[in-house]
């Protein structure tokens, strides 16, 4: 689950991570107010939404308005807000279609000496979190890692008993910070790894993290995400989540207990288990045309879950065929055929429908299949199944 | 022969008195039953709270402790919801049990850290969680598979992926091969039991021929499985890769990708397990095609 920066940098303030003073704002006045309210004579106005690339990213309302500008004035700050806010700002990371700006953040003017990357995950190898540095601040890690895999710090630590000191101070001397950076170093970086693993996050970056001329870190901007798995013991962090910033298709399936992922394809697919469904996305591909999504019913879906799924398949318009894979372990081909029958009934296909079942129960759901007058085309096997399904696109 | 699970398995259900745990203790009864009648394979169950109680014929006991010293069990299937789930598996491994396959899935990754910091130098083997389990076609099953899919031979299968391995499976049998043992080791990102482990035993194993590796996108073990079957399997393993169409993962994946210097991908993953000789089928239908082609290599 993903939240907003100015969400992250309140939790960070409050877990001792320095961030910068800034003032949440909902319309342009607010924005005005903010400046006078931070005193100084520069301020940042950050739109705020989920995806990064922000300060590159222009509105489509207004091609030539950034993401994130710089003002001198509240006045200059409010002009700049009423362009921003219930506009829609196309990042890197947005996609085409950019997403709506509703909130902005203003924050205080700084002296930057420095621009850092950080970042924590957790790193399958080393079996535990890891915090990453880099001196390239501002720019994109994967980039990075790519061009100057040199420039990149890693430094595992123990879960329990966090970052040490010497962890922190090694960091830093190899960046080069002078004295008093260190010692700043030696009480943000600790607070940070400790930060990431009270809160179950499973990713913390911060980037720029930045070294102010007197030499004291700070969290320009802060990236947040945690593990949906933990939320059951975080209950405050289910409050931040903000599901405008979701695909409400993927919302109202993870409603429903299912994963789904909206891709851009023509194939519906419709699959138990996320290996499966993935194998299935490909062999659609393999077989020359695009999925139009990823749906993992999970192993043990009920006939209202897999209703739900074709609903949701259906209400893609670019869907042109959906392709029903299905190997039965837990789950019922019975059951698929049943929610199957049930989705014509209630929700209405009409666009082709291949069906390829195997595993529990396979026999029964193959002879109730032959029964119905519906027009279902039935498949043996995955490449029958995927040349049937995309065969079908042309006819 | 085969490997994880065998003739002298004996396995407890931690959970068992869930909807879940006693619905799968009962299916891999029967399944156990078909394969060694007259031999009691699944003992009993672990649910706290509910110790000197029965289940369906399965006596429950308060501890794993209280289980092993009673029924003579060497193996656990964990079934307990992911909240207590890590608590439930420390518990199995300081009881000392031999194996864990835990099933559960949807634990949070700081707890599966925690329980493998915990289980450094210990002598209990943990396999997933999150995944189907292990199985040795005729002599038992330990987890959510349909045991008729699968049918003894000679194949070592190691997968991420649930549905996927019964497709692998499937596919053998429609080439006319069956498995030594078919062994899940979960999609989380922090396992027990990797790739690396299991080639091994595979490897060791005189009753397995060949090795079907199945993975999918994110993190980078099958390329370290792929630097390890280079200088240590001598035997054909055959492999399929899920997710080449998947899109860009999260920036979380590709995070822990960069410190391993780079990986990820299907396309990476297929071409570093073809450098070095396992025989990668392109399409998911093709997996029983391409173990077989190994085998006759």
């Amino acid at each position: 689950m993903k939240i907003h920066e100015y969400q992250a940098k309140t939790l960070l303030r409050a877990a001792g991570v320095p961030v910068p003073e800034g003032i949440v704002c909902k319309s342009a006045d607010e924005v005005a107010a903010a400046f006078e309210t931070l005193g100084g004579d520069l301020a940042v106005v950050k739109s705020q939404i989920h995806a990064g690339g922000r300060g590159k990213g222009r509105f489509k309302e207004h091609p030539d308005q950034a993401g994130v500008v710089l003002v001198r004035s509240a006045a200059e700050a409010k002009q700049n807000a009423e362009r921003m806010l219930g506009s829609t700002l196309v990042t890197i990371q947005t996609g085409a279609e950019g997403k709506q700006v509703n909130t902005l953040f203003v924050e205080q003017g700084l002296k930057i000496a420095r621009e850092l990357y950080l970042g924590i995950v957790v790193d399958r190898e080393v079996g535990g979190p890891v915090l990453i540095m880099s001196s390239e601040g501002g720019m994109e890690i994967e980039e990075v890692a790519h061009n100057h895999p040199e420039k990149i710090l890693t430094e595992p630590f123990d879960l329990s008993a966090g970052l040490f000191p010497y962890q922190a101070r090694k960091l830093a001397y190899a960046l080069g910070f002078d004295a008093t950076a260190v010692r700043s170093a030696e009480k943000f970086l600790p607070k940070l790894c400790k930060f990431f693993v009270d809160n179950d996050c499973s990713m913390t970056e911060i980037n720029p993290l930045v070294l102010t001329e007197d030499s004291q870190l700070l969290a320009l901007d802060a990236k947040v995400s945690f593990d949906e798995n933990a939320l059951f013991r975080h209950k405050n962090l289910v409050e931040l989540r903000d599901l405008s910033e979701e695909d409400p298709s993927e919302v109202r399936a993870a409603a429903a207990g299912l994963s789904y992922v909206n891709l851009d394809g023509t194939i519906g697919c419709l699959v138990n288990g996320a290996g499966l469904a993935m194998s299935t996305m490909d062999i659609i591909k393999l077989h020359g045309a695009e999925p139009a999504n990823f749906l993992d019913v999970g192993g043990g879906a009920n006939v209202e879950q897999v209703s739900e799924a074709f609903r949701i398949i259906l209400s893609d318009d670019n869907v042109k065929a959906v392709l029903v894979n299905i190997f039965g372990g837990i789950m019922r081909c019975d059951v698929i055929v049943e929610a199957l029958l049930e989705a014509y009934e209630k929700v209405g296909i009409t666009v082709p429908l291949v069906v390829r079942l195997e595993g529990t129960n396979v026999e029964k759901a193959r002879k109730m299949l032959d029964d119905c007058d519906r027009d279902i085309i039935t498949a043996t096997d995955l490449t029958d199944a995927a040349q049937k399904v995309v065969a079908s696109l042309s006819a | 022969m085969s490997i994880l699970v065998n003739k002298d398995t004996k396995v407890i259900c931690q959970g068992i008195t869930g909807k879940s745990g006693l619905f799968h203790s009962q299916k891999c009864r029967e399944y156990a039953q078909e394969c060694q009648p007259g031999v009691d394979v699944f003992v009993g169950g672990v649910t706290p709270g509910k110790g000197d109680t029965e289940v369906d014929g399965f006596p429950v006991f308060n501890s794993v402790g209280d289980a092993m010293a009673k029924t003579g069990a060497n193996t656990s299937m964990v079934f307990v919801p992911p909240p207590f789930c890590a608590d439930a598996i420390l518990e199995a491994v300081d009881a000392g049990i031999e194996l864990i396959i835990a099933i559960t899935e949807g634990i949070p990754v700081m707890d599966m850290i925690k329980v493998r910091n915990a289980m450094r130098g210990s002598k209990s083997r943990l396999v997933g969680p999150n995944c189907p389990g292990v199985i040795t076609p005729g002599v038992a099953k330990i987890g959510i598979m349909p045991g008729y899919i699968h049918t003894p031979g000679t194949i070592g299968i190691i997968s991420k992926s649930g549905t996927l391995t019964y497709e692998a499976a499937w596919q053998l049998g429609r080439v006319g091969l069956g498995q030594s043992t078919a062994v899940g080791i979960g999609g989380d990102p922090i396992a027990g039991t990797d790739y690396i482990d299991l080639l091994e035993m595979f490897q060791n194993d005189p009753g397995t021929e060949g090795i079907l590796v199945i993975g999918e996108i994110g993190g980078s073990a099958e390329l370290e499985a792929a630097d390890y079957i280079k200088s240590n399997v001598t035997k054909p393993v055959a492999g399929f890769i899920a997710g080449q169409t998947a899109p860009p993962g999260k920036r979380m994946g590709h995070a822990g990708a960069i410190i391993s210097g780079g990986g990820g991908t299907a396309a990476e993953k297929m071409a570093g397990l073809r450098a070095v000789g396992v025989v990668v089928s392109d399409s998911p239908a093709g997996m029983g095609d391409a173990m077989k082609e190994a085998l006759g290599k």
